[in-house]
């Protein structure tokens, strides 16, 4: 092509060409890096929000982890604890620890006067701190008429305050904290008497209306018996149902019909589910209300979809030598599956599921159809008692005004977060060290 | 009590499954060739014998028990208590079985009901003894009826395939089962509610208070089931979230898939896809005590009427949120299309930019519109979000600034606490979840079926 033609086109046309070309270079090479700064920008803003949630998660829940205690001397007044002397324990079991409480602070503070003033030291301490004491007399009676100095658990209040989260500059009126307990906590702050110390109620304890009492033990153990139901349905029908379509099924509309409904289901929004186990399980069935045996079964119909596509992509991974060989050795179909081609497979599956359950966990939406969102104060024991999960327990927090429980909802989060990163984490591990190349 | 029940049949089972071996080895007179199947499937089948029917029998009586023992109890009742209309009847019932659980009653329990828990926890006690006899019964005879059929020429292994065939076949039916559950649940109810209000009404009607009237003169109470101010908040709200999501979503895939090096890609990627595993309450969280505050001391900043509970707060946070989705989506999508197109578009002399515009994008277009239908599909859906961040007032508005509420919202609203079965408050929540269900399947049908029929265009 030694251009035979080149009388139809003007001979300075390849030079026009090259200069055109070379004009636009610089426009175009500009784009070039636009585009090229477009996509940095955007990859740079997802992960800046990865950062700032955690960030913003960190800063304002790590607090939570301290718990502020004061000093205050307690006479163990045998006239208040056990007026007949007898050591009764019902009696000293019911006896006003309150007032144990009232007077060693007004030892403490011994001009505070008028009934509003007393009120406001009183204040200072949690509101179960009575039963702290009732309960430190009952493990050890022998406390009765002696005098000591214990460290109780200070209000929500003054822990905010001591944690620096109550700007101390503002008017009196403006903040939640009064004058006077601003210098009384002061006056013990100077003397040593007010401490942090590692917050162990907030893994300990129930749910509370009190802030400083609150725990989220409750939802924990609420969280465990779920995943516990759905771990114990989802992974059992979700392999079995793998092993049918990958290994056994025929190929037919039936067949199809169920992969189709699998698929779907995956992408069906969580709160439909909960719309089902409230129609099918409580109203149908009768189930209780708030229990976990309901939450663990809705949540498994719901990681099913995750745990049979994992496990199908577990079984396909291993390769039909491994079929034909067993087959070939005399092994029935189901004797193949069970000694050779599940074992291989179970890790990938193990996987699945746990990423499918690490979901399950994070999930709130659905529990909220079924009743898991009351307030419930005593821990589970059981797969019928009520009970409320750790993200429902961060919904019913974050809803209080409270700046402790701004704090105490962001410490869950991170619990939770741990419980998540702890579980993919395993996954990862699981899938580094059996993963099999073929 | 029911779980030591489960617990002796389960070592039951495992008992029968050694006898059934040995047995096997004893018909077989220690010579294994003779046995039609391999021992333990021997074994196994005397297991199945012990354990299957059992277990049958004790899952329809623990179910039926209850019902039984209240319907008993409710005809030996006072014909005064008997007589009660239906609803009325059902707080007796419930005050009964507080009473037999041990809780604090309602009101001071008068002597029929005391005397009523008393024959429920009689026959609680006699239903559950009984329960243990019929069980334990029928497991011991299952064994001994495995035990006497084994010989040498019992097919077992083809009986014991056929029971875990058959519970590998009714699993893999479970998916149909919970689908067929939602459509029936919601649509049975969404029936009674259409029953009550027109459906005109509820997909048409710009009005939304379901508050209806407990008393006939009680004020504000009109109950407007007009479901269009959810519909456009929804749509609202997930269209700032993938106003935020698609740019940001696929520039990030463009940018791993195209410019990244593989050792940037090998982080950055895992690290976006955090996004992907953090809960949704923690995403409300943010949303409702970080974002929206930010976004009202700024529009007040510039003089502008937020809301405290602004669409825009809850739609940018589902928008991080579904990043990662249309991100590494579109990312699989990208990297479907052949080597082969690139190569050619950078043979004429275009630049990698000309390239993923002219080319890239147009060839990929139909998997990432698939990929996009996905993620508006879960926008629509989500929930904790918005419960947390957007508001509860109706509002039929565009104002991104405004309070505007979602059908998810709604139904969370409607259903949680106590709530009767029949009012047509608690209807309209399965109404609001069938058009959900509706909308987001339509949705995800036509996305994957968009996406298979890309994948396929390129293998």
């Amino acid at each position: 092509m030694n251009k035979p033609n080149s009388a139809t086109v003007p001979a300075t046309s390849g030079r026009d060409i090259k200069t055109i070309v070379n004009a636009s270079l610089p426009r175009r090479h500009a784009a070039e890096r636009r585009f090229r700064w477009y996509g940095l920008i955007a990859i740079s803003l997802g992960l800046a929000f990865v950062v700032l949630m955690f960030a913003n998660i960190i800063g304002k829940g790590y607090s939570a982890f301290w718990q502020t205690y004061v000093q205050v001397p307690i006479s163990f007044d045998a006239a208040v604890l056990d007026p007949q002397g007898n050591r009764d324990a019902k009696a000293i079991e019911g006896a006003d620890y309150g007032a144990l409480v009232r007077a060693g602070l007004r030892a403490v503070f011994p001009n505070v006067q008028g009934r509003g003033e007393l009120r406001t030291l009183y204040a200072l301490v949690s509101s179960d701190a009575p039963q702290e004491l009732r309960r430190t007399v009952m493990a050890n009676p022998a406390l009765i008429g002696a005098t000591q100095e214990v460290w109780l658990l200070a209000s929500a209040t003054v822990d905010t305050f001591v944690k620096g989260n109550i700007d101390r500059t503002l008017d009196e009126t403006e903040r939640p904290i009064k004058d006077n307990q601003v210098a009384w906590i002061d006056k013990l702050a100077a003397a040593g008497k007010v401490e942090q110390r590692f917050n162990t109620l907030l893994f300990g304890s129930g749910d509370s209306r009190e802030p400083e009492q609150a725990g989220i033990r409750g939802a924990l153990m609420g969280s465990f018996y779920t995943l516990l139901v759905t771990f114990l349905l989802s992974f059992p029908i979700g392999v079995a149902t793998a092993v049918y379509l990958e290994e056994f099924a025929p190929k037919n509309r039936w067949t199809d019909l169920i992969e189709v409904n699998i698929n779907n289901l995956a992408a069906v929004p969580s709160i439909v589910f909960g719309l089902l186990g409230l129609a099918v399980f409580i109203n149908f069935f009768g189930l209780p209300r708030s229990a976990p045996l309901v939450g663990g079964l809705v949540l498994s119909l719901m990681t099913l979809p995750v745990i049979i596509i994992a496990g199908r992509a577990a079984l396909t991974s291993v390769p039909p030598s491994i079929r034909e060989a067993a087959l070939g050795m005399g092994a029935s179909k189901l004797q193949m599956v069970g000694h050779h081609v599940l074992p291989l497979a179970l890790p990938g599956m193990l996987t699945g599921s746990i990423i499918g359950m690490a979901r399950a966990l994070g999930e709130s939406a659905p529990l909220l159809m079924i009743g898991m969102v009351a307030f419930i104060v005593d821990v589970p024991r059981g797969f019928m008692d009520p009970a409320t999960v750790l993200p429902v327990q961060i919904y019913l927090w974050a809803d209080l005004p409270e700046r402790a429980f701004v704090e105490r909802t962001s410490a869950a989060i991170m619990v939770l977060l741990g419980f998540m990163i702890l579980m993919n984490g395993l996954a990862i591990v699981l899938r580094k060290r059996f993963e099999r190349r073929w | 009590m029911l779980s030591y029940l489960l617990l002796t049949l389960v070592l039951l089972s495992i008992g029968g499954y050694y006898l059934g071996r040995n047995r096997a080895f004893a018909v077989a007179n220690g010579h294994i060739r003779n046995l039609h199947s391999l021992p333990s499937f021997y074994g196994s089948y005397t297991a199945l014998w012990c354990g299957l029917p059992a277990l049958i029998v004790f899952a329809v009586w623990a179910t039926l028990q209850p019902g039984v023992i209240i319907d008993l109890v409710v005809a030996g009742l006072p014909p005064e208590l008997r007589e009660l209309p239906p609803d009325r009847l059902n707080l007796v019932i419930n005050d009964l079985k507080n009473l037999v659980s041990g809780n604090i009653v309602s009101s001071t329990p008068n002597p029929a009901i005391l005397e009523a828990a008393n024959r429920y926890r009689n026959l609680q006690t006699i239903g559950n003894a009984s329960l243990w006899v019929v069980v334990m019964a029928l497991a011991i005879a299952g064994i001994a009826y495995g035990w006497r059929t084994i010989s040498p020429t019992l097919r077992a292994r083809n009986r014991v395939e056929q029971v875990v065939n058959l519970f590998l076949i009714v699993s893999s039916t479970i998916a149909i089962f919970t689908t067929v559950g939602i459509v029936l649940s919601v649509l049975f109810e969404s029936i009674l509610f259409f029953g009550k209000i027109p459906i005109t009404e509820f997909l048409f009607g710009l009005q939304w208070s379901p508050q209806t009237a407990i008393r006939a003169d009680q004020v504000g109470s009109s109950g407007a089931f007009g479901a269009v101010p959810l519909f456009t908040g929804t749509l609202l709200i997930s269209g700032i979230a993938m106003l935020v999501a698609v740019p940001v979503g696929l520039m990030s895939a463009l940018f791993l898939s195209e410019y990244a090096t593989p050792k940037f890609r090998a982080t950055a990627k895992p690290a976006l896809e955090v996004l992907a595993g953090i809960p949704t309450v923690v995403y409300g969280f943010f949303a409702a005590l970080t974002v929206a505050p930010v976004i009202r001391d700024l529009g007040t900043a510039l003089g502008l009427q937020v809301a405290s509970e602004s669409a825009l707060a809850a739609g940018l946070v589902m928008g991080i949120m579904i990043i990662p989705f249309v991100s590494s989506l579109s990312d699989d999508v990208i990297n479907a299309v052949p080597q082969s197109m690139r190569d050619g578009s950078y043979a004429l002399g275009a630049t990698k930019s000309e390239t993923i515009r002219r080319v890239l994008l147009p060839a990929a277009l139909p998997g990432i519109v698939g990929s996009i239908l996905l993620a508006v599909s879960r926008a629509i859906g989500e929930t904790m979000i918005v419960v947390m961040a957007a508001g509860l007032s109706a509002n039929l508005t565009a104002n991104p600034l405004a309070a505007v509420t979602t059908v998810t919202v709604q139904i969370v609203t409607l259903l949680t606490g106590d709530q009767e079965f029949d009012s047509p408050k608690t209807l309209a929540a399965f109404a609001l979840g069938l058009v959900l269900f509706t909308v987001t399947l339509i949705l995800n049908i036509i996305a994957l079926h968009v996406v298979r029929k890309y994948r396929e265009q390129y293998e």
